[in-house]
């Protein structure tokens, strides 16, 4: 295909951002829908992406190659699987809705917000479509950014702390990252991510950019122990911040273990795979029950993402040891397969629970789950919805909370039973703590006065829960396009992380 | 043709053509500027701009294709030593249009600033040309002693006046050093051309006694004059000390002088032995990534804590000296020039927020900047950024460069020293912008400064981001220059 779509699809959200940016906050209503406008026509251009894609093949898609700095091979080199293709549909779409949900609540300069977002979009898209490592490296660095800004700005009291600490915490892993990726250039004279798939490497030297590659991804992820960045930026990011973060950010950690981790060093990944599962099943069953015992309503979501990501990495690393109990492969791409089902519902879940919280947040202003109760009665609708992404949170079959840890736990029996028991124990904990949350706010007597005061949803708020609902139904029910896209991409990345380099 | 054959050969002047235009016309302007009135001060500045203009031409137009040597193979002028000169005439330009305002408001508008400026960048482009120890002195003094009185020339102010004396008595130990150790490096080799130094060191063992004594004082002087931890001390004195628009000077023009003193006579005078070097380079870069990121947090004054920060850049492009390959002395020299350019922005900031008896440098001036101007908001922000190693700015290449040079010369446990430094100096770059962004202003007034600094200022942020998003040019620039060389 002759047409630049991916390009467009980093470009145009950078260039609406720069514009809303000129707009300026006096001509509010002009900069709002210039930023509608701006996101939907990127939702537009991606789809030719889901339907115009190749679903025979594992190699790269809408390809675009061209040098960028020819003294360190550095290229413009775009290209999209089955495995980013997804990621990119998620990254516009939900930026639509971050948009649309941020639409009257900001007040406090409009204009940098809704630019920060677009030009995130932008970016985000960048990481998923790279397929230079520096190019790569560049959009994963440039991204924190607007996030630094969008938390510091628009977020809760204690947002600086949270920000700064997001930002560290982020950076710190990152730069190893970069060292790693330096490394691996000049060993094999590009950054071409195909090429460090193919270059043999030895064990120490694998075992290194392994570590390397999981502080970054890791903390990304995030990973216990160093997730505690995640509750503090979660809570006191805006709603729009927290379902970006929650739906997008934390998938490019997954998605780095997939495009760098298990190809580039399959045989650390071996050797090491089962510290990341210790760490992903500690992240299930421990973060489970710190969820359990939280009193914020973003805090705990935020810990309920934890544990569902530990799901993600989990999934990704079971190939080793299915192979190494059955002697065969079947059931490895299952995990991983279930992983990114995983990451694509679990980001439609958690960035329409936040904006749930969102709804409540700015009727009342708080978030504590102890002021509120009984809000069904004054907001039956709302309280529908609530209670169906909640469900859908605990992993309710039809929707796609299911599918993802159904399959994943599928795979990880096949790996090691006691691997499929600890993972299953989420099935209890996620009810537990959505559902009790969900009790405790929705159900019951009025609460107080304020909760007798609530307004129900605007068709604003509506739309926005109900065009997530339906897709969190859809994938539930009918995930098969899904799995069609990614299937060969799968079995190609299977064949490429059991593959020795020594 | 040797040189005892006639007494005495006319050398050729074309390859210092630059260099006479410049201290001519500093001397016209020296007399010019005893008959302008206060009110016409503006062509003494006029002057120093159309000289910085000429001695450009001068430069450019000079273009032989290879090396060539004059004034008895004391001077050199070679492709790298061109490029380094356009540079320093560039950022002297910048600098002298950035300081208008600020002098003009606090009564320094006086000749003194730009004389005394064009003397200095005469020092940096005699450094940038050595070839021989005794023109690297002469230029490195014409420098220092320049700087000295540029940092003292606010007469009345008592701060000033005490950082011009810790400058002084330091440089002057620094100086000494350095010249002791260019006396025992001429009793090891027997000569003070660097040629000829560098065909004398490379039949010497690297552990020779003799050659390590003069080594370590010529670095005590190298690292004086960059600012590297040990030799660190007058730094932050003399950043926060020094008016601002000098600050300026020494931080941005000042650096290339800095740089031309270690390429030409660390790598081409001494490059044979890098092997001795490099290791006290290695303690010197490593020291400065450390202390200068550290410290930098704790600081409340801006100027100060650039201060800090350029510490903790010169360990960066150390790092790049020391591994002693091309690729690394490539590194050092785009870092350089990279820092040069942000380095100018970021004082640039500080002088478009001065205003008449108000000095914009502690960091609490920079309070809700973003609600005063969101275009220099952006500014700083685009400055901060880069210089704290994130992409897609200008610092992040220069960075990503000498740890390339390091990875691939197996010093990777530096690299991975110097990223994590790195974070720890982002903190205090993003406190900046958590001030300008995050915290509401504690005034609202507009902001003042000329349209020609506004302008210029914000060409100069539209510089990094762009040679952030297109790096190629310069850094296939210094490629170039490295790699043809000799």
């Amino acid at each position: 295909m002759d047409f630049p779509l991916l390009s467009t699809l980093i470009w145009l959200p950078i260039t609406g951002g720069i514009l809303v940016l000129l707009i300026g906050d006096r001509r509010s209503g002009l900069t709002r829908w210039t930023a509608l406008g701006v996101s939907v026509a990127t939702f537009v251009a991606s789809v030719p992406l889901f339907s115009e894609f190749d679903r025979t093949t594992a190699a790269m898609q809408f390809v675009e190659r061209a040098s960028w700095i020819e003294r360190y091979s550095v290229e413009y080199f775009l290209g999209v699987d089955g495995v980013s293709m997804p990621l990119i549909l998620l990254t516009t779409f939900v930026t639509v809705l971050v948009v649309v949900a941020g639409w009257e609540v900001i007040r406090q300069r409009p204009s940098q917000y809704f630019a920060a977002f677009l030009i995130m979009e932008g970016v985000m898209n960048g990481v998923f479509a790279s397929l230079d490592a520096m190019l790569f490296y560049v959009f994963w660095e440039a991204m924190l950014i607007p996030m630094f800004i969008i938390i510091g700005i628009w977020g809760g009291e204690r947002r600086i702390y949270a920000t700064l600490k997001f930002f560290l915490y982020t950076f710190l892993g990152s730069v190893l990252m970069l060292v790693a990726l330096i490394y691996l250039y000049m060993r094999s004279g590009s950054y071409s991510i195909a090429a460090f798939h193919d270059f043999p490497l030895g064990l120490r030297e694998q075992v290194l950019i392994f570590v390397a590659f999981l502080t970054a991804f890791a903390v990304k992820v995030p990973m216990w122990p160093v997730h505690t960045w995640l509750p503090d930026a979660h809570v006191e990011a805006p709603t729009g911040g927290s379902v970006i973060l929650a739906a997008i950010m934390l998938k490019m950690g997954g998605y780095g273990f997939l495009r760098f981790s298990l190809p580039i060093t399959p045989d650390a990944s071996m050797t090491l795979d089962w510290l990341v599962i210790g760490l992903s099943l500690i992240a299930v069953v421990y973060i489970g029950f710190v969820a359990l015992v939280q009193n914020d309503m973003k805090k705990l979501i935020a810990y309920s993402s934890i544990a569902h990501m530990g799901f993600v990495t989990l999934g990704f690393f079971l190939a080793y040891a299915i192979m190494r109990r059955t002697g065969s492969l079947t059931g490895a791409v299952m995990g991983i397969e279930g992983g990114m089902i995983q990451m694509v519902s679990h980001g439609l879940i958690s960035g329409a629970l936040f904006l749930c919280v969102g709804v409540l947040y700015d009727r009342m202003h708080s978030r504590k789950i102890s002021d509120y109760g009984g809000v069904a009665n004054t907001m039956p609708t709302f309280a529908a919805l609530l209670v169906f992404f909640a469900m859908a949170n605990a992993g309710l079959p039809g929707t796609s909370g299911f599918v993802g840890e159904f399959l994943v736990i599928l795979a990880s029996f096949r790996a090691q039973p006691w691997y499929a028991f600890l993972a299953a124990t989420t099935l209890i904990l996620g009810a537990a703590y959505t559902l009790w949350m969900v009790k405790r706010v929705v159900f019951g007597e009025v609460a107080n006065d304020n909760v007798a005061g609530l307004e129900d949803l605007t068709r604003r708020e509506a739309l926005v829960l109900g065009v997530l609902a339906v897709s969190v139904l859809l994938l539930g029910l009918w995930p098969a396009p899904l799995l069609e896209v990614m299937g060969p991409t799968i079995d190609h990345l299977v064949e490429l992380m059991t593959r020795s380099k020594l | 043709m040797t040189v005892g054959e006639s007494a005495f050969l006319i050398p050729e002047f074309a390859p210092a053509a630059a260099e006479i235009v410049v201290l001519c016309m500093a001397c016209v302007v020296l007399v010019v500027d005893l008959f302008v009135s206060d009110r016409h001060r503006w062509i003494t500045y006029g002057l120093c701009l159309l000289t910085l203009l000429m001695a450009a031409m001068a430069t450019a137009m000079y273009v032989p294709r290879e090396t060539v040597l004059t004034f008895s193979g004391t001077f050199v002028s070679d492709p790298l030593a061109r490029v380094l000169k356009l540079f320093t005439y560039s950022v002297t330009a910048v600098v002298f249009l950035y300081s208008k305002d600020y002098l003009r408001e606090r009564e320094l508008f006086r000749g003194e600033y730009y004389l005394l400026g064009l003397f200095a960048t005469l020092g940096i482009m005699v450094l940038i040309s050595a070839h021989s120890m005794l023109t690297v002195y002469l230029g490195l003094e014409l420098l220092s002693l320049s700087l000295y009185a540029m940092v003292a020339f606010s007469r009345d102010d008592p701060v000033a006046a005490e950082s011009a004396m810790k400058y002084f008595v330091l440089g002057a130990i620094a100086s000494g050093c350095f010249l002791f150790g260019t006396s025992i490096l001429y009793g090891v080799t027997g000569s003070l051309d660097l040629g000829q130094i560098s065909r004398a060191v490379a039949t010497l063992d690297g552990l020779n006694i003799h050659l390590l004594f003069a080594l370590s004082f010529i670095l005590v002087g190298v690292g004086f004059k960059f600012g590297a931890v040990p030799f660190h001390m007058w730094v932050p004195d003399v950043y926060q000390g020094a008016p601002t628009s000098v600050t300026l000077f020494i931080g941005s023009a000042a650096k290339i002088g800095s740089l031309a003193l270690l390429m030409r006579v660390l790598v081409e005078g001494l490059g044979g032995v890098q092997e001795s070097w490099g290791g006290m380079l290695l303690v010197l870069s490593i020291l400065s990534m450390g202390i200068g990121n550290v410290v930098a947090i704790a600081q409340t004054n801006l100027k100060r804590m650039l201060g800090y920060s350029t510490i903790s850049h010169v360990g960066f492009i150390l790092m790049g000296f020391l591994v002693g390959t091309r690729e690394g002395i490539e590194a050092a020299l785009y870092y350089t020039i990279a820092y040069v350019i942000m380095a100018a922005a970021a004082f640039g900031m500080i002088l478009l927020l001065s205003r008449r008896g108000f000095e914009a440098d502690e960091l609490e001036d920079f309070r809700g900047l973003n609600a005063r101007s969101r275009w220099f908001a952006g500014v700083m922000l685009v400055v901060m950024f880069s210089m704290a190693g994130v992409p897609p700015f200008l610092g992040f290449w220069a960075k990503l460069a000498v740890l390339g040079a390091a990875v691939d010369a197996g010093l990777t446990w530096l690299a991975v020293a110097g990223v994590i430094f790195s974070v720890i100096g982002a903190f205090y770059y993003l406190r900046v912008i958590k001030l300008m962004y995050f915290d509401e202003p504690s005034e609202t007034l507009k902001l003042g400064g000329g349209s020609d600094l506004k302008l210029v200022l914000s060409l100069n942020a539209a510089l990094i981001v762009l040679l952030g998003i297109f790096p190629e040019g310069l850094i296939s620039l210094f490629n170039q220059l490295v790699m043809s060389a000799p």
